[in-house]
């Protein structure tokens, strides 16, 4: 017994001392060095690669933000707390499979789709487009559904469709090496050059 | 469909590549006998002499200790978060019962978060308590392994290495240098590193977004290459400041993997006994190909019940197609399921998709490999978990042709055995004997987030998440309760200890045994015949004890779907 003591004393500096030390150097040191480094090197994707337009900060070029406006790209669905695409507090709908809640909404979500982008009431939707995203700022929508969304912007933008086409084409990105992730098109970055090309006060006119 | 199957060979090449490289550092870092300039002076601090050895038993008692220490160091700072600094959104400190949770949930590499990231940690919180218990717990792992391979190296010897040289050098030589800079990668990819907390933009729309910011690349980094996987943010590596591009989707999959994989080649080098260590590899990876085509298979099918209200789930050269709900559109159906296999087995928890949103037989996978707890593991004890069940079909096979098991020369006996059943049921009893609790228990209902036998798996799914000491969630379950933070805290530790604990007592009684010459009775486990009955044993014992609840949870629900029933 007086053996199990001892050890347990001899234990307490080495424990005490180790762990104020590596709370110090791992939580402390190692992230504020890296901040250090990255400020050096990075600053503008360190500090969350802040889009400005006219001087006025619109949006981060990583997350996706809301759209509702017909002359603009549209977003995949987002169910964050309070609003659509809240940066503040990622979410996401966790419904399972076959919650009826969750087939309801992609139900009432495909109709307001067709109707917006004024297709046939049999016409299949992208899934993307009908579906939250996992995090509620997926900045991404798949060129499918671009596709069918580019004949209602073009007629609100008075575009022509095989111009808008064109655009659509270069703000489409491919797979990494060919292999990695998915072809996808950052609705923020071509709803910007789409202003670029025409100011947003006659876009919707 | 061709292009997702080479997307998956070349991510898995590349894991099997490294295995070697990491495997090579690993064990010089376990077995090398000079200290550094650094690694001197923090013994010198600490006030331990590095080259004294220590008995199983003591080695467990300090790592025991320690951990108790960081885990109390932790919840203290949760609970001073009101009054720490780097806190300008004024967030208040969590309750006990939270703190509690969320201390142990960190320190024994769980990462389980009753807590949404952006609305309840300062960056302070986020720097010095989380990344700082991510770096401790998952280095604690890796030194048990370093231990645990230690005594199965040794004969005749007392002692089974250094904790406090263990735990220094994994973080000094491993998980610092890596981690420091894979962040830099991390942020030239679009993944903030900054001390401000956020910033305020006017959308196109001419709408506020108010975004959540902060020192997220140094954490992500140790979050992954420490199998930790807590997120930043609420939705973890889903949101796109903690995962934006596909190649840091691959490489938070190959850091998951890193140390978990290498440590077979880690210890093949060690016992000179390379081949064994291939075959442990090969069978981690048998069983990690199985689940991931399921997953796969079952998340590019997608979900009938979608396709009958309009959506169109086919795959094309436009859209990955498949069930996209709860998923990130660029990283698809392929990167996702790659994730979610990776994820589960290598018990990293972090996750890039909401796996309560999967389809049924999408959502088994995660479950199984929790319960398995042996598909590559958490860092450093995954490898002790399928060493615990090697053992175990070594002495089944010796019952089966009625010879005295011998495992890497080594008598194998009821001392042993004991030890390793009780590492066995530890398992299931915490798992299963939780979630019966809680679906007993008053009130627990109203957590569901889904009716149904979803709503089971919600409940199976924490304390498989808990025990397994994985940390993802089906997260709509609100674990936010003091029934939940409290046995799922319990479960935790458990999880950790009770399996930790038993097999380095084993590792410390074969260190004490001579080693036998193999002789012409041997049983050889250097073959893809041991492999295979490794895995048998495996599925059998591991998964059979589960099966009944898998049968309620995920199985019902695929009929469910199957047949159009809604809840």
């Amino acid at each position: 017994m007086t053996d199990m003591n001892l050890s347990f004393r001899r234990l307490v500096r080495p424990v005490l001392v180790s762990t104020v030390f590596f709370m110090l150097l791992t939580g402390l040191g190692y992230p504020l060095a890296t901040t250090a480094a990255a400020n050096l090197l990075m600053p503008w994707r360190a500090h969350g690669s802040v889009v400005q337009r006219d001087g006025v900060a619109v949006g981060s070029a990583v997350l996706g933000q809301q759209f509702e406006r017909p002359e603009y790209f549209h977003p995949r669905p987002s169910v964050t707390a309070d609003a659509p695409y809240n940066a503040g507090s990622s979410g996401a709908s966790n419904l399972g499979p076959t919650n009826r809640k969750l087939i309801d909404a992609v139900a009432a979500r495909v109709k307001s789709y067709r109707a917006e982008n004024g297709l046939a009431a049999d016409t299949p939707v992208p899934v993307d487009a009908v579906t939250a995203s996992a995090s509620g700022l997926d900045p991404d929508i798949s060129p499918a559904n671009a596709q069918l969304q580019l004949k209602r912007v073009a007629t609100q933008r008075h575009m022509s469709e095989s111009q808008l086409a064109d655009l659509l084409h270069a703000h489409t990105s491919g797979r990494l090496l060919g292999l990695l992730g998915e072809p996808r098109v950052n609705v923020l970055k071509l709803n910007l050059a789409l202003d670029a090309q025409q100011s947003p006060a006659v876009a919707g006119k | 469909m061709l292009i997702n199957l080479l997307q998956f060979a070349l991510l898995l090449s590349c894991m099997t590549l490294l295995v070697v490289v990491m495997g090579k550092w690993l064990a010089r870092v376990f077995t090398g006998t000079g200290h550094t300039l650094p690694e001197r002076w923090s013994y010198r601090l600490f006030g331990v002499n590095p080259d004294a050895g220590m008995g199983w038993a003591q080695y467990g008692v300090t790592l025991l200790v320690s951990n108790a220490a960081m885990l109390l160091l932790g919840y203290l700072g949760l609970r001073l978060q009101g009054v720490m600094p780097l806190n300008p959104l004024g967030l208040a400190a969590q309750s006990p019962d939270l703190a509690f949770n969320t201390a142990v949930s960190f320190t024994t590499n769980t990462d389980w978060q009753a807590y949404s990231g952006e609305t309840s940690l300062s960056n302070f919180s986020q720097m010095a308590v989380i990344t700082f218990l991510m770096m401790g717990g998952a280095a604690t792992g890796v030194a048990a392994a370093a231990a645990f391979i230690r005594g199965l190296s040794r004969k005749n010897a007392d002692d089974i290495g250094n904790y406090w040289v263990d735990l220094t050098r994994v973080l000094y030589r491993v998980f610092l240098p890596l981690c420091f800079a894979l962040a830099l990668v991390y942020v030239w990819q679009g993944i903030p590193q900054t001390l401000a907390s956020d910033v305020t933009v006017t959308t196109l729309e001419g709408v506020k977004q108010h975004i959540i910011l902060g020192a997220v690349a140094s954490f992500e980094t140790i979050k992954h290459i420490g199998t930790n996987g807590g997120g930043f943010f609420s939705m973890n590596a889903a949101h796109p400041f903690e995962n934006p591009t596909a190649l840091t989707n691959a490489l938070h999959i190959l850091s998951m993997l890193l140390i978990p994989s290498a440590l077979t080649y880690a210890f093949g080098s060690m016992l000179f006994r390379r081949r064994q260590g291939w075959v442990f590899f090969g069978a981690f990876l048998v069983m990690f190909l199985g689940f991931l085509s399921i997953v796969y298979t079952a998340e590019q099918t997608g979900n009938p019940l979608l396709t009958s209200v309009g959506a169109d789930q086919t795959m094309s050269a436009s859209q990955s197609g498949g069930n996209m709900e709860g998923k990130e559109l660029r990283f698809g159906i392929a990167g996702t399921s790659l994730f979610v296999t990776t994820t589960t087995a290598a018990t990293t928890g972090s996750v890039d998709a909401m796996h309560d949103s999967l389809t049924p037989m999408g959502g088994f996978v995660p479950l199984a490999q929790m319960m398995l707890n042996s598909v590559f593991g958490g860092d450093g004890v995954g490898f002790i978990n399928l060493i615990q069940y090697a053992i175990l079909a070594v002495f089944l096979v010796g019952m089966m042709i009625g010879r005295s098991p011998e495992f890497l020369g080594k008598k194998i006996e009821a001392r042993e055995i004991k030890l390793v059943m009780l590492s066995v049921l530890a398992h299931p009893i915490s798992i299963l004997g939780f979630t019966a609790l809680a679906v007993l228990w008053p009130g627990v209902s109203d957590s569901l987030n889904n009716p149904g036998a979803h709503g089971f798996s919600e409940i199976l799914y924490a304390y498989a998440s808990g025990t397994a000491n994985n940390g993802s969630a089906f997260a709509g379950l609100n674990a936010n309760t003091p029934f939940f933070n409290t046995t799922i805290g319990l479960a935790m530790l458990m999880g950790r200890y009770l399996t930790l604990l038993p097999m380095l007592a084993v590792a410390g009684l074969l260190a004490s045994k001579k080693t036998l010459p193999d002789s012409a009775g041997t049983f050889p486990t250097a073959t893809p015949l041991f492999m295979g009955l490794t895995v048998l044993v495996i599925i059998v014992v591991g998964g059979l004890t589960f099966l009944p609840a898998l049968a309620l949870g995920p199985l019902v629900e695929h009929l469910d779907m199957l047949a159009g029933r809604l809840f």
